[in-house]
């Protein structure tokens, strides 16, 4: 209650007991307590009880706990296949360069880098498509831009195979996918030191992934 | 006038109430429940100050575990002990571990404990908010430590310059969880500053005037004014940093308009108070300390106010020190030259005012006083190379080098754990109401000062012979091998004098002798209570009429009575004299500043990931501070309206 | 006095390069064991040199293994490194005496009365308190005086320092980048620019203006030796000005923390003869090497048609990259990677091979080249002296 408006206080004036007497005159021993009072005091109060803390950590490590391989840039981390698995579900590529933030990054350097911007500029497309919607010619999966990367597409979208490496590729299009929100919030970027006038990535809604239709190939602009 | 009569009813302490049945009485009212429900809506200040410090003291020892690591793996060249990646995270997080989390914290919470005590006041003001800022610095350290053991801490440094901090270059949630770690703790210190000014120019015992104030307080007093006036700096240029990583706004962007330097700028006019804001508590210390061991009051307490003071104007003149290396214009620089130099004045001046204390005076050599003697040894040291790093042309040497990591640890270790350590053991028996070893705290201020000075004055070499700081590890045949050597191994010592303090301080709350009121023969008021004091501090408001009451005033010290003794009542006086002035009811236990920290954490750590954290979370808050603020039914202010 | 300084002189014609090394008796690159050794710098034995320079060792011990290293603020081998000794001098001189002077005071405070119990009487004054007083007064108008004399002194060796800065003869461009530094000699026309990377050739006595900008983060440049530091900071253009004053070789070092590999972003400064810098100089700006034998050709099209040059230029070759460090004459420097290994045929094949096994986090790339490609690359890239 320490908001209770002074001006309501009776108490305003100087304390009764002191005025008559002038404050200081009652003399009295030094006001501690009888000794085995204070030693009786001495068990000390618990410093927390034993869960404190571990409510919170407990509930830190749930909130958090898969946040270790979002932000983890060992440059040297376990070998992922160059080559697409048997099956869909072994292959650990996607999770490896769409959950990481670093990879996401290092594929915004490249992008810089390997001139993309060029034809795609900042991803709102020129020469080439633009990037940052969710249309796509040849596939909007991580696995069908890093092909498209290396592979190049007609229309002149050059192979960039053994001039960027695989891995290379894949953090490319873990950046190309991150152009529309592909990825979740917590590994987007909000901008790069760069001119742009483009929405944060971490404010925009994930573009739905969808081929593209005539329609909206038509209603581009020429 | 009903009010008055009301008044008139109401029992009061004084010449008809008092002893065993006031105590009585004043420990119903004061006391809090048990249980957990009652442990989380204290708003004892002595009981929030015990665990502010307890946990400070955790964060010291987790982040002097980081610092082990860091020489552990610099004793070698080309050490691959960790990785890159997991070095820069771990000296980050020494940094600013020791800074935020241990070292302002570790003083406010003294202040908080000692303040009122020696101010002759039965709690601090504002108690309730004195929790909520315990909450909230407990959430904010422990999130950012939870974040580094889950490989997500902060990697850019503990200034964190921009661009390397922006979006760009430091992808992921890493210096996010900083940022808002720094949130966390200007709000927990914004909160007890304002409870200390207030507590401090409003709560003092009838008499003590301000030229009556012990110097702690004066050092407290100045340290919280620095932080109202600095924290804001660091809130404003933190909330840029995030504003930038999470929505894209433009602030340090040097190609859309913004800057870099910005960021500098706005970090150091905080982060150079800072270090005073650390450093000036502990001054209050062994002021203390050496008052009490030399049995003298201490010389020249005009000429020590006045530093003290102007230590704290001119903490504020010299930040762009920390940015010679920026290519700004050399005038301005000639300017922060001489403001930075000009510290050493006060500083000297209240050196010298210390030993001519214990030249004067009668000095017993117990362990606190041997602290105050390593702390003239040591930090004399860190402030003459301090002078060295104002002067510009060495400083573009010794800048980010070894010499400057040497520098600030002199400065942070000798100018302020030291003092704080010797504080520790001054105070304990008033904590805990027993002694600590004067023996075991002999030894460990030996080694503790043997080590502190094997880690660190190799690194003024290191620095010299061109070893930059924040480097993961240095290439064989640069002349560095050995010294990195003796540093680690001075660096363990040190960790073994820290495990001595801490084993010290447990087994003297077990098997310690018991301290009795005033083991010491100290002057200020806290020694007029028992120890532990009592949860109401006083039985009756001491009255003051010198610098040191306990030894002007013989075995009685005069009394002020009057106040309520059902209801929760602290004695108001005026800012100058001290004179009492006002009644003010102080506020009961309540669970809503711990629920209100709750939600304050959820809205802060929400913010990392969404913007909308702000809006959606401020509604159970604003709940939480409603509740907070209600009043209380038949409370003061229902009384006073009847 | 200067010529007691053991780094012989290049005054051999050619290239300074292994032959000059081995001419050393292996001075600077004797310790290369195996692959896993990293680079080790093994400075020469080294005197003081200086009148200065041996007052400075007496007043301050802490100096004494502080002399002559390859990366030493206190190496005093250029203009600025000069001036920073004798303020050095100065203020060692002046908070040593202040520092004497507070321990004396503590010492004779403390065994002025110990052992001797009894309360001081509160308020009155004790005996030598005036006197005492007398001190404190005279104690601040020490500090006084010495903090101007510091300060002043510290003015003046700034302001010379502007001042020396007013006549450059040679402008060269360093640019920051995570974690290499690109360097560009301005010419008097771009064919007369010759660009180099992580490695700094200064003419002795020559001021050389050095032009400073990062391409991403703040860094900073500092050569201890030659003289302070000055920041590189993105969206400004600094400057600084070296004037060695010894023939020897340094190393600078980023001095500001700029990422997970700051520690090894190192700078290799060679301080030469007039006539062998213009030498360097006229080296450098020829195109590279054309490959001689079948490796290196085998290198040089596997360099031109893969991943190397894509981010690396070679000059008078297709590649042109400008994101990694130019390697027209890579073979000719003194290390790779920014200070990170020493330029040997066993670093230069582990570089190749794993980037990220001494460099973790650097932004080359791990290729995977097949034994072959490897030999090869590496034995064209050996070629370009």
């Amino acid at each position: 209650m320490s908001s209770v408006s002074p001006a309501k206080l009776p108490s305003r004036a100087k304390l009764p007991s002191l005025e008559g007497r002038g404050w200081g005159s009652v003399r009295q021993r030094r006001p501690k307590l009888r000794a085995g009072k204070s030693l009786a005091a001495l068990a000390y109060p618990p410093l927390a009880p034993p869960f404190q803390g571990g409510v919170w950590l407990a509930l830190a490590l749930f909130l958090t706990l898969s946040a270790c391989d979002r932000e983890t840039r060992d440059p040297r981390g376990k070998p992922l296949p160059e080559t697409k698995p048997s099956a869909d579900a072994l292959d650990p590529r996607p999770a490896a360069y769409e959950n990481n933030a670093f990879q996401i990054a290092q594929g915004q350097r490249y992008f810089a880098w390997m001139n993309c911007s060029g034809c795609h500029f900042h991803g709102g497309g020129g020469i080439g498509p633009p990037l940052m919607d969710g249309a796509w010619r040849y596939g909007g999966s991580i696995q069908q831009i890093a092909d498209s990367i290396l592979d190049g597409r007609p229309n002149g979208m050059p192979s960039f195979k053994n001039k960027i490496t695989q891995a290379q590729a894949w953090q490319l299009a873990a950046f190309v996918r991150s152009l529309s929100a592909q990825q979740g919030k917590d590994k987007l970027w909000s901008r790069g030191d760069e001119m742009s006038n483009r929405e944060p990535p971490t404010l925009q809604d994930r573009e739905p992934v969808a081929p593209t239709t005539p329609e909206a190939d038509q209603a581009k602009p020429r | 006038m009903s009010g008055e009569r009301t008044d008139r009813t109401e029992l009061r302490d004084g010449a008809g109430l008092t002893g065993e049945i006031l105590h009585q009485h004043l420990a119903r009212t004061w006391s809090r429940k048990p249980g957990l429900i009652g442990w989380l809506s204290t708003v004892d200040h002595k009981e929030i100050g015990r665990r502010y410090m307890v946990t400070a003291m955790i964060f010291f020892a987790l982040a002097g575990i980081l610092g082990l690591v860091i020489r552990a793996q610099l004793a070698r060249p080309d050490s691959g002990l960790i990785t890159a990646d997991r070095y820069n995270q771990i000296f980050t997080m020494h940094g600013t571990t020791m800074m935020f989390l241990f070292a302002v914290p570790v003083m406010e919470a003294m202040a908080i404990y000692l303040v009122p005590l020696m101010l002759g006041t039965r709690n601090i003001s504002f108690p309730r908010l004195n929790a909520f800022s315990y909450y909230v610095y407990l959430a904010g350290g422990t999130m950012v430590w939870v974040a580094f053991l889950l490989n997500v801490g902060p990697d850019a440094g503990w200034f964190t310059y921009v661009p390397l901090a922006g979006p760009e270059f430091s992808p992921g949630k890493r210096v996010d969880f900083w940022a808002q770690m720094v949130t966390f703790t200007e709000v927990a210190a914004l909160a007890v500053a304002v409870e200390l000014v207030a507590t401090i120019l409003k709560q003092r015992a009838p008499g003590m005037s301000l030229a009556r104030m012990p110097l702690f307080v004066w050092g407290v007093l100045v340290t919280a004014l620095m932080i109202i006036f600095s924290m804001p700096s660091i809130a404003l240029t933190s909330a840029m940093l995030m504003s930038d990583r999470l929505v894209g706004t433009q602030f340090f962007n040097p190609v859309e308009g913004g800057d870099p330097l910005l960021w500098q700028h706005l970090f150091w006019f905080f982060g150079h108070p800072e270090v005073y804001i650390i450093f000036i508590p502990a001054l209050g210390f062994v002021s203390q300390i050496t008052e009490t061991f030399c049995r003298r009051p201490v010389f020249a307490y005009p000429a020590m106010v006045l530093s003290l003071v102007s230590i704290g104007l001119l903490a504020f003149g010299l930040w762009v020190h920390h940015m010679f290396a920026t290519g700004l214009p050399r005038v301005g620089y000639s300017f922060y030259t001489a403001a930075s130099m000009a510290v050493a004045i006060p500083s000297g001046i209240q050196i010298f005012c210390w030993i001519a204390t214990i030249w004067l005076g009668r000095p017993r050599f117990r362990t606190p006083l041997l602290y105050v003697v390593a702390f003239v040894i040591t930090f004399v040291i860190g402030g003459l190379s301090g002078v060295m790093v104002a002067s510009v042309p060495l400083d573009l040497q010794f800048h980010d080098s070894y010499f400057v990591v040497a520098h600030f640890h002199y400065v942070l270790i000798g100018g302020a754990v030291f003092p704080l350590l010797g504080a520790f053991t001054y105070w304990f028996p008033k904590i805990t109401g027993r002694m600590m070893s004067d023996t075991v705290g002999k030894w460990t201020l030996g080694l503790l000062f043997a080590g502190f000075n094997i880690a660190f004055f190799p690194m003024h070499m290191l620095g010299i012979m061109g070893m930059p700081r924040r480097v993961y590890t240095y290439p064989a045949g640069m002349g560095w091998d050995t010294l990195n050597m003796i540093s680690t191994v001075g660096a363990f010592i040190v960790a073994a004098a820290v495990l001595l303090f801490v084993a010290n301080a447990f087994a003297s709350l077990r098997w310690g002798e018991a301290a009795g009121a005033d083991p010491w023969e100290g002057s200020s008021l806290e020694w007029a209570t028992s120890s532990p004091p009592p949860a109401y501090n006083f039985a009756h408001i001491p009255v003051v009429s010198s610098r040191t009451p306990l030894w002007d005033e013989g075995d009685g010290l005069p009394v002020a009575t009057g106040l309520k003794v059902k209801h929760r009542e602290n004695l108001l006086t005026t800012v100058l004299d001290a004179i009492p002035d006002l009644r003010e009811p102080s506020p009961d236990p309540s669970i809503w500043s711990f629920v209100a920290a709750v939600s304050t954490t959820a809205l802060f750590i929400g913010s990392i990931f969404t913007p909308w954290a702000l809006v959606w979370l401020s509604i159970p808050t604003t709940a939480a501070l409603i509740a907070w603020f209600w009043p209380k039914p038949g409370g003061a202010l229902e009384q006073e309206a009847r | 006095m200067r010529g007691s300084r053991s780094f012989s002189l290049n005054s051999s014609p050619g290239f300074p390069g292994e032959g000059d090394r081995a001419k050393r008796g292996g001075g600077v690159l004797r310790s290369q064991r195996g692959p896993s050794t990293r680079l080790r710098l093994v400075p020469l034995p080294c005197e003081c040199r200086g009148g200065f320079k041996r007052s400075i060792t007496l007043l301050a011990p802490l100096l004494l293994t502080a002399c002559d290293g390859i990366q030493s603020a206190t190496g005093g081998d250029g203009w600025h490194g000069e001036r920073f000794n004798s303020l050095f001098t100065l203020f060692m001189a002046v908070t040593g005496i202040a520092y004497l002077l507070v321990l004396a005071f503590l010492a004779a405070a403390v065994l002025r009365r110990r052992g001797e119990a009894r309360y001081e009487e509160a308020g009155s004054e004790a005996p030598g308190e005036r006197g005492i007083t007398r001190t404190l007064i005279g104690w601040t108008a020490f500090i006084v005086a010495g903090l101007t004399i510091l300060t002043i002194g510290s003015y003046f060796a700034d302001r010379g320092a502007a001042r020396a800065a007013a006549a450059p003869a040679l402008e060269i461009r360093v640019t920051a980048n995570q974690w290499w530094w690109d360097v560009e000699y301005v010419g008097a026309t771009p064919q007369k620019t010759v660009r180099t990377a992580n490695e700094l050739h200064l003419p002795v006595g020559v001021p050389a203006h050095i032009i400073l900008a990062s391409n991403d983060v703040i860094h900073s440049f500092w050569i201890p030796n030659l003289a302070g530091k000055q920041d590189m900071i993105p969206g400004r253009v600094l400057d600084a000005t070296l004037t060695p004053k010894h023939i020897g070789e340094y190393r600078g070092q980023c001095a500001e923390y700029c990422g997970i590999q700051h520690a090894h972003m190192a700078l290799d400064v060679k301080v030469e003869s007039r006539a062998d810098f213009q030498r360097w100089r006229a080296a450098q700006l020829m195109p590279a090497r054309l490959p001689a034998t079948p490796l290196q050709k085998a290198g040089y099209t596997y360099f031109m048609s893969r991943e190397c040059s894509a981010c690396h230029a070679i000059a008078g070759t297709p590649a042109s990259a400008q994101v990694a460090p130019d390697l027209t004459h890579v073979a000719s420097r003194k290390t790779i990677a920014a200070g990170t290994l020493p330029m040997t045929r066993g670093h230069l094949y582990g570089w190749v091979a794993d980037p990220q096994g001494p460099k973790p986090g650097n932004n080359m790339p791990y290729i995977g080249l097949e034994p072959a490609e490897l030999h090869a690359v590496v034995a064209y890239l050996e070629s370009l002296k």
